[in-house]
C-alpha cells in the first residue's frame, strides 16, 4: 500500500548572514507497508519519525527519493488526483490537548476535512453531520457531544475527537504520531482498544509513530527502528523484540522500563 | 532510621469558582534517608499538590490546609516562617516542577543559573567559590548527560533542545545536594535512553549521599525499575502503599490491579488489554466514602465509608474494605 524507496530529507538552515550546516534528517530511507498492517516506526527523540510522516503527507518535500502510495509515486500525480488522495491518508498528532482548536465545536472540528475534500467527497452539509455523528458513535462518543467544545473533554475523550476527524474521510491509511504518549495508562488503554477495535472493522493500515517501546509491541505487525536518520533494522515485531540484531535496538530495549520487579 | 519526612493527615481544600474542591483527603507518608518512593495515579489525583505541600509552594488561597502535619526532619514545614523555609529550598529539598516553562529564566545563560542555585545552597554551609560553583555546574550538566558540558556553560536556555532544558533543571534540583528530592515527572519529556541515564544518576546520588526521593510519574515501568517504595492516589488518597516488590508483585488494592492490568506488557495479546471504566471523580462532590467505589468491581455496601489503611504484611498498607477481612 505505501512503499518508501530511498528517501532522503535535508534542511537547509541558517538566516541571511549566518550559515549553519545542513542537517540531514532521513537518509537512503526504504520500507513498505502492506494493506491492513500496523507498521511501527521507532527512534529517539530528534531521529527523524515525524520527519518521515510529514514528507509521506507532503507536508515537506523529500529531497530525493520516492513515496509511492498503491503504486503511484506521490510526487508525479496531478494535483487533482493529489487533492483526493490526501483525503485517504489522515493523520493523528501528539498532543490531544494542543491538536484541538479550541473555538471550534467538536461537530466542526470533526467534519472540517469533509468541508475541505468537499469537491473528492462530494456530501452535503446534513450528509457531513450525519456522517460525523455516525464516525463520532464508532469512537465511543455520542451525538450529544457534537456541540460541545475541546476543553470540556478529558484527554483521552479528546484523542478519541482527534481519531474521528482523522476517521472521518473513510482514509486507509492512518498516521499516527505519539497519539498516546500525553495520556494516562488506563485512557492510554482506551485509546489502543480502540485502534485495534477499529481496524478489525474498518481494514484500516496503521503507521505508528512512538517512542513507547510497549505500546509498538502491542499494536504492531512489524517494526522499523531509525536511528539519526537511518533505518538500522526492520522485521516482524516479536522478532525485533525477541532477537534484536543491531546494537542500538539492543541498547534501546535494554533501556525500556518493563514493569516487572529487579530480582 | 528515623523519618526524614513525614505527612500526616493532610488535608487541602481547593477554592474555585463552584465551591471548595476536596483535593488531598487525608494523606499519610513516611519517608526515610535512602529511600525512593513513587508516587503515581490518574491525572489530576492531587500527586503535584502533595509535592509541592511538601516546600509549602501550593498557593494559599485558592488552596487551604483544612488538617495535617508535614514534616521535614522534625519541623513542621505548615508553621514555619517563610524566612526559614526558603533555607530548606533548594538546600535541603529539591525541587524538579512538571511545569517545564517556570523553571529555565530565558534571559540568563544556563552556567550561571547553576552557579547562583550552588551558591545559595552552600551559603548555609560551607562557602565556596564562583569559580568552583563553575566548575561544579560543568560536571552536574556532564552527569546529566550534555555532551562537552564545560562548553554549553555560556548558553542560554533557547539554544537547547526540549529534552536538554529538563536535564539543566535535574542538574539544578540536584546541585545543591539536598537530603530530599521532589521530582515531578522529571523525565517524561525523554526518550527511554535519555531517561534510564537520568535514572541511573539518580540512583548514584541516592547511594553517595543517603538522599531521598519524591519521584512522581505516570510511568509504572519507572517506579518498577528505579524506586524502593511506590505511594498510589487516587482522588487525593493514598489508596496503597509499599516497597515495590510488595505493591507491584502482589497489588491488593482494586485500583493498583486496575492501573496494573492497563499497562501494555509483553504478556498482553492485541486487543487484550484492560482499560479502566469511567472516570476520575470531581472533586466537588467525591463520592461519600471509598472515593474509587463507583468505578470498582468489587464495591459493596461497605464502602460508602471511608475505608481505613491497614497494614497487610509489613510496610504494606491498603485502604479497602477487601483488606480488612
Ligand atoms: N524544519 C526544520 N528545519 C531544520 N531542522 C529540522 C526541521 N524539522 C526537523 N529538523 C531536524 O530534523 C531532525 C529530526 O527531527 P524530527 O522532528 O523528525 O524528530 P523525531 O524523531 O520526530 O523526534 P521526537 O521524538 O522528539 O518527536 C532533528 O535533528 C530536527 O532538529
Ligand atoms: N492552582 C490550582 N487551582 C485550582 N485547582 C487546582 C490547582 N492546582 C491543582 N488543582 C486541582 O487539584 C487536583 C489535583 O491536582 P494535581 O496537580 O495535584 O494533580 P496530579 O496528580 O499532579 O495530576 P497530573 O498527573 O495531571 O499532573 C486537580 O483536580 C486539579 O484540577
Ligand atoms: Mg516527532
Ligand atoms: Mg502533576
Amino acid at each position: 500500500m505505501l512503499k518508501i524507496e530511498g528517501l532522503t530529507k535535508t534542511f537547509i538552515r541558517g538566516g541571511l548572514f549566518r550559515r549553519t550546516p545542513p542537517v540531514t534528517a532521513l537518509r537512503d530511507v526504504s520500507l513498505s507497508v502492506a494493506k491492513g498492517e500496523s507498521f511501527g516506526l521507532v527512534g529517539e527523540s530528534g531521529s527523524g519519525k515525524s520527519t518521515l510522516a510529514r514528507c509521506i503527507l507532503r507536508l515537506d518535500r523529500p529531497t530525493s527519493g520516492r513515496i509511492l502510495f498503491e503504486g503511484e509515486d506521490m510526487a508525479r500525480l496531478t494535483p487533482a488526483a493529489m487533492r483526493h488522495l490526501r483525503a485517504r491518508i489522515q493523520v493523528v498528532w501528539q498532543d490531544p490537548y494542543a491538536s484541538l482548536n479550541p473555538r471550534m465545536s467538536v461537530h466542526d472540528i470533526v467534519t472540517e476535512p469533509l468541508v475541505v475534500h468537499r469537491a473528492s467527497i462530494g456530501l452535503d452539509s446534513r450528509g457531513r453531520t450525519e456522517r460525523a455523528a455516525r464516525i463520532l458513535a464508532q469512537v465511543g462518543l455520542g451525538p450529544q457531544h457534537l456541540h460541545r467544545y475541546p476543553h470540556e473533554f478529558s484527554g483521552g475523550q479528546r484523542q478519541r475527537i482527534g481519531i474521528a476527524r482523522a476517521l472521518v474521510t473513510e482514509p486507509s491509511l492512518l498516521l499516527l504520531d505519539e497519539p498516546t504518549s500525553a495520556l494516562d495508562v488506563s485512557v492510554q488503554a482506551q485509546v489502543l482498544n480502540l485502534l485495534v477495535d477499529l481496524q478489525a472493522r474498518l481494514g484500516l493500515t496503521y503507521f505508528f509513530i512512538s517512542h513507547d517501546l510497549s505500546v509498538i509491541r502491542y499494536i504492531c505487525d512489524r517494526v522499523a527502528l531509525l536511528h539519526r536518520g537511518v533505518i538500522v533494522e526492520q522485521g516482524p515485531t516479536a522478532a525485533i523484540f525477541d532477537a534484536p540484531q543491531h546494537a542500538i535496538t539492543r541498547t534501546l530495549l535494554a533501556a525500556m522500563p518493563e514493569v516487572v520487579v529487579p530480582g | 532510621m528515623t523519618a526524614l519526612l513525614e505527612i500526616e493527615g493532610l488535608h487541602l481544600g481547593m477554592q474555585s469558582f463552584d465551591g471548595e474542591a476536596h483535593v488531598l483527603n487525608g494523606i499519610d507518608l513516611t519517608i526515610r534517608r535512602g529511600e525512593v518512593w513513587g508516587v503515581v495515579g490518574e491525572t489530576g489525583c492531587g500527586k503535584s499538590l502533595t509535592g509541592l505541600s511538601v516546600s509549602r509552594l501550593v498557593p494559599t488561597p485558592p488552596a487551604r490546609y483544612r488538617a495535617g502535619r508535614i514534616l521535614f526532619e522534625g519541623q513542621d514545614v505548615l508553621a514555619m516562617p517563610e524566612g526559614e523555609l526558603r533555607k530548606l529550598r533548594g538546600r535541603h529539598i529539591g525541587m524538579i516542577f512538571q511545569d517545564p516553562t517556570t523553571n529555565l529564566n530565558p534571559s540568563f545563560r544556563i552556567g550561571d543559573q547553576l552557579v547562583d542555585v550552588a551558591l545559595a545552597a552552600a551559603r548555609h554551609s560551607e562557602r565556596i567559590t564562583r569559580a568552583a560553583a563553575r566548575d561544579l555546574a560543568a560536571r552536574m550538566l556532564d552527569k546529566v548527560g550534555i555532551p562537552n558540558a564545560a562548553s554549553r556553560l555560556d548558553d542560554y536556555p533557547h539554544q537547547f533542545s526540549g529534552g536538554m532544558r529538563q536535564r539543566v533543571l535535574i542538574a539544578m534540583a540536584l546541585i545543591g545536594r539536598p537530603s530530599l528530592l521532589i521530582a515531578d515527572e522529571p523525565t517524561t519529556a525523554l526518550d527511554v535512553s535519555v531517561q534510564a541515564q537520568v535514572l541511573a544518576l539518580l540512583k548514584g546520588m541516592v547511594a553517595e549521599t543517603g538522599m531521598a526521593v519524591m519521584l512522581i510519574t505516570h510511568n509504572l515501568g519507572v517506579v518498577a525499575q528505579s524506586c524502593t517504595h511506590v505511594a498510589v492516589m487516587y482522588a487525593g488518597n493514598i489508596v496503597e502503599s509499599g516497597r515495590v516488590a510488595q505493591v507491584i508483585r502482589a497489588p491488593r488494592h482494586p485500583y493498583t490491579q486496575a492501573l496494573l492490568a492497563a499497562i501494555p506488557t509483553r504478556h498482553v495479546a492485541r486487543g487484550a488489554l484492560q482499560g479502566l471504566a469511567g472516570s476520575v471523580p470531581d472533586l466537588l462532590a467525591p463520592p461519600p466514602g471509598c472515593r474509587f467505589a463507583p468505578r470498582c468491581a468489587h464495591a459493596r455496601a461497605a464502602c460508602a465509608v471511608l475505608p481505613a489503611s491497614v497494614t497487610v504484611e509489613e510496610g504494606h498498607r491498603v485502604a479497602c474494605v477487601l483488606a480488612h477481612a
